[in-house]
């Protein structure tokens, strides 16, 4: 069942509170001083290993129960929402792909399409299958470091290394196209920069097979273990129209049962998902150990649709035709996309200028974090780990 | 170092007390070097495709360890403001000397044991369990809210895995006749299969119940994944240990590879036959013994440390339910089976 997630629920957000009888004997115990043990205030982080950069959580716990939980941001605001407005559009792409560092070329894609809508310009096919494969290699790549991350989470260091050691793969094929590994700025308006490199094709195949081995792996050693399924099922439970209000989008509303994927619903924002045979993985439980099997499973359908997109790669040129300097006519134009980590969108104002006169970024961590307090209530210290992990979120996607 | 060797030499009673002293203090840095290098560095890099510790020194990694330790001697001392500091400073101390008089009664031959006791298995248990109390003081002692945590979450766990330690022993104990430890080797190396007395009768044939609770208590009572829940470092940081630097830290260490190593060298005395070899006796036992008894060492430990890189760890509760739910039914249940067995076959 589709359901548009940012439609408002009837009735607005559910309040689910803790029950105010479970801590009746606070009440009595006042009354002797000594027994008043109190709430504990634990600040998690902003340097704190589970937070993966500088997330601060404020938890105030009774025993190891979680009473409230406050996720305060900002440590790694970097202004690029006002920095763009000084740079030219071809500029700009260099400080957008570091706003989710994992899945950087996955971030330029939409911007530039956006500027391309305003400029009229369409970028031919080889280009635009180009700019798919290396998306789906980035979501390739951010999520095998997930994949690996929240076993390390859970208590095991081993698929940690593992995930290090795979996402290696997917780096290694961008590397090869764009010079990058984190940051490849390869993105032009009207096409991309350079063509493939001889043999690419022949390796990006064997290092999709090794994906979808080490995607084996990881379903046999974290997601198939008997404590990993202790510890996260039925923990951080998102109901599908809490999750939806709050605008929790991606991987993560998905796993609550929304089948609801910007890359079949939405505008294709000038990528060939419509071209590939490919299908958008739900889970109905909505808990960690559900973000953690749609994650997988979205890795494994990235890596056959990159297969897929070798074998349809068209012909032709890699550039449309575009003026010497590029000046984008006056303007308004909003492009959103399913990013690795979930929706995110680029709303550029355009006032005929080489830069955009105003770009309001939308980012899908910022959103999806905003749950946490609701989330994370009644919750065990060891679970808030494993929430957090399980959202996978990333510091410069929340905080831009 | 038995008695009979040292009354021979004619030394006094003080110089022989100072002397297994020495041993065993010297030991058990070795062993938790030995462990520490074997598994945590070698075998883990191997399994999780490590890079880093196969790389420094040339040859295998080998100058790994004493870069690490190099490194833990540079560090500054760091003591908290807010710390108890007697406390924060003699937990370490505490946490290593419950290591220490494990090693005073496990037999590697039949006249080298440092004190043989005939509650041996009883002592080493009971000894064993003291280090809960310097997890404790470290955990206080810190003012540190994670330390606390860490520490609590240290005691209960400790305590819980103390029981199913114990039963998982007892039904060894019942088979041999015997609390000392000697006298289990000896009743192993004696035993018969059947009637069929080729290599003795390692526990392990009979007592598969009770090796397989042993494992998993004891890994529990290191703290060791599945059961790191009190040093938890992807929450914790590093539980009771997280204000603790340099050579305070290097104790800490020493005390967790020091312990494996001892619950290994019980885990292997109890139930793999110890030191015995089938048919040596005397000198020769005397010699080989402890190389047999390393081996076995090496197995038991590398089954506990291969279980610690391949699990994600339990939450509280849920280690509390396996050790209340089924460990300690399990262990009852062997104890009743080996009773009635023993009874009856006889």
């Amino acid at each position: 069942m589709k359901v548009d997630p940012r439609l408002p629920t009837p009735g607005g957000i559910p309040e689910v509170d803790i029950d105010p009888m479970l801590y009746r004997h606070l009440a009595g115990a006042a009354v002797n001083v000594e027994l008043d043990t109190g709430d504990m205030i634990l600040n998690l982080g902003p340097q704190h290993p589970a937070t993966h950069g500088t997330l601060r959580l404020v938890v105030r716990l009774d025993g190891e129960r979680v009473i409230a939980a406050d996720p305060i941001i900002g440590y790694m605001h970097r202004g690029y929402e006002k920095l763009v407005e000084y740079r030219t559009y071809p500029q700009i792409t260099t400080l957008i792909n570091r706003i989710d560092w994992l899945s950087s070329f996955a971030n330029e894609v939409p911007f530039i399409f956006a500027a391309e809508q305003l400029m009229g310009i369409e970028a031919p096919p080889r280009a635009r299958y180009i700019r798919t494969m290396l998306t789906e290699l980035s979501r390739i790549a951010t999520f095998l470091l997930f994949l690996g991350e929240m076993g390390l989470q859970v208590g095991a260091i081993t698929p940690a290394f593992y995930g290090f050691r795979d996402r290696e793969y997917a780096l290694n094929l961008i590397e090869a196209v764009t010079g990058g590994r984190f940051h490849p700025n390869f993105n032009r308006i009207g096409g991309v920069k350079d063509d493939l490199p001889w043999g690419w094709i022949n390796d990006c195949r064997q290092s999709m097979k090794k994906v979808l081995d080490s995607c084996d792996d990881f379903e046999n050693l974290v997601a198939g273990n008997p404590i990993f399924e202790q510890r996260t099922r039925s923990i951080g439970i998102v109901p599908r129209e809490l999750g939806a209000a709050y605008g929790v989008s991606g991987s993560n509303l998905r796993s609550s049962g929304v089948d609801w994927d910007l890359r079949r619903d939405g505008d294709p924002y000038g990528l060939v998902y419509d071209e590939l045979d490919w299908k958008v993985w739900t889970h109905p439980d909505g808990d960690s150990f559900a973000r953690y099997w749609v994650r997988l499973q979205e890795t494994r359908e990235s890596a056959r649709m990159v297969l897929q997109m070798l074998d349809a790669l068209p012909s032709g040129p890699i550039m449309a035709k575009v003026p010497r300097i590029i000046k984008v006519p006056e303007g308004e134009v909003w492009v959103n996309c399913e990013n690795p980590l979930g929706e995110m969108g680029y709303y550029i104002f355009s006032k005929g200028a080489t830069g955009p006169f105003r770009v309001k970024i939308r980012s899908a961590s910022f959103s999806n974090v905003s749950i946490l307090p609701w989330l994370l209530r009644g919750a065990y210290v060891p679970d808030v780990i494993t929430i957090l992990a399980s959202l996978y979120f990333i510091l410069g996607d929340i905080d831009r | 170092m038995s008695e009979s060797v040292l009354l021979a030499l004619n030394i006094g009673w003080g110089t022989t007390l100072a002397i297994k002293t020495v041993v065993v203090l010297a030991f058990i840095p070795a062993a938790a070097l030995i462990l520490g290098y074997t598994f945590l560095l070698k075998m883990m890099s191997h399994m999780q495709s490590r890079l880093g510790p196969m790389d420094p020194g040339g040859f295998h990694g080998w100058f790994q360890l004493v870069g690490d330790g190099i490194k833990f001697m540079q560090k500054e001392d760091l003591m908290p403001a807010e710390a108890d500091r007697r406390v924060f400073a003699l937990a370490p101390a505490v946490i290593v000397i419950s290591t220490f008089l494990v090693f005073v009664v496990i037999p590697a031959g039949p006249r080298i044991v440092v004190q043989p006791l005939d509650v041996g298995v009883f002592y080493a248990l009971a000894v064993s369990s003291l280090s809960v109390i310097g997890v404790l003081m470290a955990g206080w002692a810190s003012a540190n809210k994670y330390a606390l945590l860490g520490a609590l979450r240290a005691a209960a766990q400790l305590i819980a895995y103390e029981l199913p330690l114990v039963l998982a022993v007892v039904g060894v104990v019942v088979q041999a006749g015997t609390m000392n430890l000697q006298g289990i080797v000896l009743a192993q190396q004696g035993g018969h299969i059947f009637g069929w007395g080729g290599i003795g009768n390692p526990y392990i044939l009979t007592q598969f119940v009770g090796f397989g609770l042993f494992m998993v208590a004891s890994q529990a009572e290191l703290t060791q994944p599945p059961f790191d829940m009190p040093v938890a470092e992807s929450e914790l940081v590093a539980g009771y240990m997280v204000e603790y630097t340099g050579f305070r830290f290097l104790f800490f260490f020493i005390g967790e590879f020091g312990t494996a190593f001892a619950f290994a060298a019980l885990a292997a005395t109890l139930f793999l036959g110890g030191w015995a070899i089938p048919g040596v006796h005397g000198t020769t036992a005397d010699v080989l013994g402890p190389i047999v008894l390393f081996a076995k060492v090496m197995f038991v430990a590398f089954l506990m440390f291969w279980a610690r890189f391949t699990y994600p760890r339990f939450r509280e509760d849920q280690l509390q339910a396996l050790a209340w739910k089924w460990l300690i039914p399990i262990a009852l249940v062997n104890i009743l089976a080996t009773g009635v067995l023993k009874v009856w076959v006889k």
